[in-house]
């Protein structure tokens, strides 16, 4: 598939990247507890290390596979090894390579029992999260996908708080339930277009309309419960809660991403004509998520909660911009996962520092921290502004670009949008308010230490990215371009394939792009609106 | 040397900002004030030399540091515009900038976070450079939430006061209502454009449609409202001064909140194509002119007496703008920021006399004890009062003028109305701070003192300024400063006339000094000739006295519509969450577990007859929440795969049915 993929230059990038935290992983059963965690982080560092020339090396010219390798894995039916990246997968794997060694720093005190397990079920997600986001064939792509439920399962099931059980069932019921359908999907998938697992391949089939209807559901399924859009979202707050700090961070900064990936990956580049369709339907979902999540967010008394409705929030604007459906809401949705990843991320860091000292995460028994722990009021203040998109860091940029993308669809939902960005501020500055100024509430505050030298490294590098992408995006969105505009460029023939042949029987085969007419059954209409989609049998 | 001068305007803060940032624990206090106040006073310089370069060629340059955001077909760079406005505002924001942060060095003097005070202000700096230097709306935007950030910051620089905190809470918020609307406009500017830059924009604005501009006007006008503290979102502002003087001097008076002005100004190609807009933005002012004016007859704070009389004062610069006199909107908004500066720091001066006390009723007869500080404050007083010929005279006169040549009468009665009030409620300031009996706290009256030199140096330099800063502008509408300003102010193919008769312009300054005078005079009669009539008044309509102390009750009013709402809206949605949705998942949760218990029972009994009938006993008769949640995902998940099977199964049959399993579709 010359034309669609670069093949690696020798050396494996991506397999090396992928396996070796699992490889790690195996290390450290031969090891005594005392060297976990530094074996651990540097298992974790040597892959962010080894990610980094994928950043270097990428040509951000070309929407083509890159870094690509394939091996035959299963021969009938034909289910390859076959991984590689884009400018759509790039920076979540830089996400993902550098937020892991932040997570074993994190636990590094506040992980006491069962070290090792812990540390291999961190590094095991690690190469699970990675492989979901290198992986070009079906079956390769969703090994990797339930692979990732288990090792979550597991920290928030042992390692988390008092209500770990219920949050874990519930995490696993969710997102099981979307897996199954996705799973039907994708044999689907493999019978209708052309009997392969090729992602690539059968990105490039054009599916009827009904298929492509019935289909979108099933990823919807998927992938709304991951982002989590509302009504899919109440598994996120209980599992956030429950969660140790390092699972948290997992959950908010990479999991969440796992659904919108899946979007962009699959729905948009397959389903153009089912996207196009189901647009109002899912900026309704996103807007609502963006108002609900932060009206939520306002009536939290603990943090990890009001963390996690704010994330229910800000994922809102990742779906938003996704499905404006042009380059500045899709490219603003790419950098709003990757901010949301930092910035969520470190709110989270931040909420396990403090609740490592008071053993509360209750917003009334922290307050005051900025006298007894100013270092640690200056990081809290700048994530919470990262959060609530200040310009000059990094929110603003991913905010902007898919308010922007909304706004060239439609100006009330961009309205809307805007009035999340007020109650973002409220919510946000209220914690602040409450949390580091006025007079220290808690019990424990005259015993309180700022933060130690672990700690100080574990949250710098993050306010380091906060300002650079900030005031510097372009080394992020740069390698997006080609990868977008691809992705536009295939949407607007779809588009045009609808507008030339708006009515139709319903055609149940398939056809490589390029052939004969398709006709599909679903009429978009100029004015977007859910009502116009007509389904006939 | 043209563009790095420009460049270094706002990097020198920013370099100070860094340094005592992050290395201003490591060194004293001495060294990061000098910082702080140096590195501003160097951008000053830069800013004359660019003056006189500009003043030279006469001709607008952009500067492009470097490009900032690329996405789609929208590129954005981080670059600066200079032309005679943002000369004018660069030389006033660094200028009182500067000795604004001299004059803190005392004040701040001794305070826990004195660094910390330092590298906020020159935060507020490199912002406040950005926003009146960039030359897009997006670097327009960065300034514009930048200051809104010092703002919140130095307001809440005690934040251990609760009434702080909650302060810097409520300017963040209201602020952020305005810049909603703003960023609205930025959207509508770019889809109509498809650019942010200014002059591209200008240029191609005539192919407007009047609707189309009439909703950019009015959404900038928002943002605008928000800033600049005029009705509906002036509440932040008198609640602002929790924060030190100095920054209500710096930011709540002099720049920060004129950026409202600066920006409809910046805009003032798109206002003219927008008359309702024009109009809007007149009314707007005008009330908010009159409106804070009455509430400042009565305040007993000395800060929230100057901060209503800067809502007020910003309602002037709207006023004009509103009625096309950009110009003089500029004009007043510089001389405001050289004589509420002067009367900000004077109050400061003051208040640390007095060791922290800012209410008038406990003041009185300080006109001997700090003989400095009171003359300084008179000069402010003279100036905003209108006093001939003083700086606040020309500009607010040349408002009013305009207004009445123009014949918005309704406009200049309201003007001139608020312009008594003015002069009557600062000259009540006066009287009841500095004359009549002493009615101080003896343990205070002890340690009354004059300020040091460091504070009395730059106030006479603002109070020189206040005295002669009008005199740009003379004469009216045709002063150098008019000339100056004439090729940004002007829309192509307009102009602002010069039609007014002198004898007109004469009469009207005599008018405006007599309202001056005519507030002087019952201040004079009230609060020093007798002093017990103020009282009666206020006894005799207690009902009126009781509502403008209590500003109106507009506070309470957002309160009871938006703020308590907002927070009952998070708590029922917050039930609806826990309840109904989660009802609904562990519903069919419960429903899965009761199909997966039947369908295993009959698995277990009618296919192997293995019978475990306890644990099932068990399992049925459990019926506490914690049992029914724990332990039992092996049940769901056993369903959900023996559903995925059967669902597969019929995928294989059906497709395999209708074109064949195993021979290729294609």
């Amino acid at each position: 598939m010359s034309d669609l993929t670069i093949q690696s230059n020798g050396f494996p990038w991506l397999t090396a990247i992928v396996f070796l935290p699992l490889a790690g992983t195996v290390l450290l059963f031969f090891l005594k507890d005392a060297a976990v965690r530094w074996v651990a982080l540097g298992v974790a560092l040597a892959d962010f290390a080894l990610s980094l020339p994928l950043w270097i090396l990428f040509d951000p010219s070309t929407p083509r596979m890159q870094f690509a390798e394939q091996a035959a894995w299963i021969v009938s039916p034909p289910i390859n090894y076959s991984v590689g990246v884009d400018g759509i997968s790039l920076p979540l794997i830089l996400l993902t390579t550098f937020l892991t060694p932040l997570c074993v720093l994190v636990s590094w005190t506040a992980i006491q029992t069962r070290v090792k397990g812990f540390m291999a079920c961190l590094l095991v997600m690690e190469t699970a999260m990675l492989g979901v986001f290198v992986a070009l064939d079906f079956v390769l792509f969703y090994v990797f996908w339930e692979a990732m439920l288990i090792p979550m399962y597991l920290l928030i099931g042992v390692w988390g708080g008092p209500n770990r059980v219920y949050a874990a069932v519930k995490f696993f019921l969710y997102t099981l339930t979307g897996s199954v359908l996705f799973l039907v999907a994708i044999l689907v998938l493999f019978f209708q277009g052309g009997q392969t697992f090729d992602i690539l391949l059968l990105s490039r089939v054009e599916y009827s309309s009904t298929l492509q209807f019935w289909l979108f559901l099933a990823f919807f399924a998927a992938f709304a419960v991951k982002v989590p859009m509302f009504p899919f979202h109440t598994w996120l707050p209980d599992a956030h809660v429950e969660a140790p700090t390092a699972g948290s961070v997992i959950l908010a900064s990479v999991l969440l991403k796992m659904g919108a990936y899946g979007f962009l990956r699959f729905a948009l580049p397959m389903l153009p004509d089912a996207a196009a369709a189901f647009t109002p339907m899912m900026v309704a979902l996103s807007l609502t998520a963006i108002l609900y999540g932060a009206y939520m967010a306002l009536a939290q008394a603990d943090l990890k909660k009001l963390i996690a409705y704010s994330s229910v929030s800000h994922m809102g604007f990742v779906t938003l911009g996704i499905f404006a459906l042009n380059a500045q809401g899709i490219e603003g949705a790419m950098m709003q996962m990757i901010n949301h990843g930092i910035t969520t991320g470190a709110l989270f860091l931040c909420v396990g520092i403090i609740y490592e000292r008071t053993h509360s995460r209750m917003i009334a028994d922290n307050g005051g921290l900025a006298k007894p722990m100013p270092r640690y009021a200056t990081f809290l203040v700048i994530f919470a502004l990262s959060s609530l998109g200040l310009p000059g860091t990094n929110s603003f940029v991913g905010e902007f670009l898919v308010l922007v993308g909304t706004f060239l669809w439609s100006k009330p939902a961009t309205a809307i949008a805007a009035l999340g960005i007020i109650l973002a501020a409220v919510y946000l500055l209220w914690m602040v308010q409450r949390v580091v100024f006025e007079l220290p509430t808690g019990r424990t505050a005259p015993t309180l230490v700022d933060l130690n030298l672990r700690e100080f490294v574990t949250l710098a590098p993050l306010v380091v990215l906060v300002f650079w992408i900030g005031f510097f995006p372009n080394p992020v969105l740069t390698p997006m371009h080609a990868s977008v505009n691809h992705l536009i460029e295939e949407l607007d023939e779809a588009d045009q394939v609808i507008a030339e042949h708006g009515t139709g029987l319903p055609d149940m085969a398939t056809r490589r792009r390029g052939d004969a007419a398709i006709s599909p059954c679903l009429r978009v209409s100029a004015s977007p609106c859910f009502v116009h989609l007509s389904l006939k049998p | 040397m043209f563009e790095l001068l420009v460049i270094l305007i706002p990097v020198l803060p920013l370099a100070a900002v860094l340094l005592n940032g992050l290395l201003g624990s490591r060194y004293s206090h001495d060294i990061a004030h000098r910082l702080g106040w140096g590195s501003v006073g160097l951008s000053f310089l830069c800013a004359v030399g660019i003056f006189v370069e500009t003043l030279r060629t006469g001709v607008a340059r952009e500067v492009v540091a470097y490009r900032w955001i690329f996405g789609g077909d929208l590129t954005v760079n981080l670059a600066f515009l200079v032309d005679p406005l943002t000369c004018i505002m660069m030389l006033v924001v660094t200028g009182v900038g500067f000795l604004i942060h001299l004059y803190s060095v005392g004040y701040m003097h001794g305070e826990e976070g004195f660094t910390r005070f330092f590298t906020y202000m020159n935060l507020f700096m490199v912002s406040m450079l950005l926003l009146v230097m960039g030359s897009n709306y997006l670097v327009l935007f960065i300034g514009w939430e930048g200051v809104g950030l010092c703002s919140y910051l130095l307001i809440g620089y005690y934040y251990d006061r609760v009434s702080a905190a909650k302060a810097a809470t409520k300017a963040f918020v209201v602020n952020r209502i305005g810049d909603a609307g703003f960023l609205l406009a930025i959207f509508l500017i770019f889809v109509n454009f498809k650019t942010l830059d200014y002059t591209q924009v200008f240029a191609q604005a005539s192919q407007l449609s009047t609707g189309m501009a009439t909703a950019i006007a009015l959404c900038l006008l928002i943002g605008a409202v928000g800033k600049s503290a005029q009705i509906p979102l002036y509440t932040w502002l008198p609640d602002a001064m929790e924060g030190p003087t100095p920054v209500s001097a710096l930011i709540h008076a002099a720049t920060m909140v004129t950026a409202g002005v600066y920006m409809i100004v910046r805009n003032h190609v798109l206002y003219d194509m927008a008359p309702v807009a024009l109009t809007t933005v007149a009314w707007v002012g005008g009330l908010t002119a009159l409106f804070a004016a009455t509430i400042g007859l009565v305040q007993t704070d000395i800060k929230r007496v100057l901060a209503y009389s800067t809502v007020s004062q910003l309602g002037y610069m709207f006023l004009a703008c509103g009625i096309g006199a950009y110009t003089a909107a500029i004009f007043h908004l510089m001389t405001h920021a050289f004589f509420k500066a002067l009367l900000f720091l004077s109050a400061g001066s003051v208040i640390h006399a007095l060791s922290g006390e800012q209410d008038i009723r406990n003041m009185g007869g300080l006109r001997s004890k700090i003989p400095w500080t009171h003359a300084l404050f008179l000069v402010g007083t003279l100036a905003i009062a209108g006093i001939f010929p003083l700086a606040g005279f020309w500009s607010k006169d040349e408002i009013m003028a305009h207004a009445f040549t123009h014949g918005q009468y309704v406009l200049y009665a309201m003007a001139a109305i608020g312009a008594f009030l003015t002069a009557f409620y600062m000259f009540r300031l006066t009287y009841l701070t500095f004359y009549g009996r002493s009615r101080l706290d003896h343990h205070v009256a002890e340690h009354v003192h004059e300020s040091p030199a460091v504070m009395i140096g730059p106030l006479v330099v603002l109070a020189v300024l206040s005295v002669i800063g009008g005199f740009p502008g003379v004469p009216p509408e045709s002063g150098w400063f008019h000339h100056f300003l004439h090729p940004v102010t002007v829309a192509a193919g307009g102009g602002e006339e010069h039609g007014a008769g002198f004898g007109l312009v004469a009469t009207l300054m005599v008018v405006a000094t007599a309202i001056a005078l005519l507030g002087w005079g019952l201040a004079h009669y009230l609060y020093s000739v007798r002093t017990e009539a103020a009282d009666n008044l206020a006894a005799r309509a207690p009902g009126a006295y009781r509502t403008l102390l209590n500003k109106y009750y507009v506070d309470e009013l957002y309160d009871f519509l938006f703020v308590e709402p907002a927070k009952r809206l998070g708590v029922v949605w917050d039930w609806f969450d826990r309840t109904v949705i989660d009802g609904i998942v562990l519903g069919v949760g419960r429903l899965t577990q009761s199909g997966s218990a039947g369908s295993t029972w009959i698995e277990k009994h009618a296919i192997y007859g293995l019978i475990n009938v306890v644990g099932y006993a068990n399992h049925l008769a459990a019926r506490s929440w914690r049992r029914l949640q724990s332990g039992k995902v092996h049940h769901y998940a056993a369903i959900i795969v023996a559903g995925l099977f059967i669902l597969v199964h019929l995928i294989l049959v059906w497709w395999s049915g209708s074109s064949g399993i195993g021979v290729a579709s294609r």
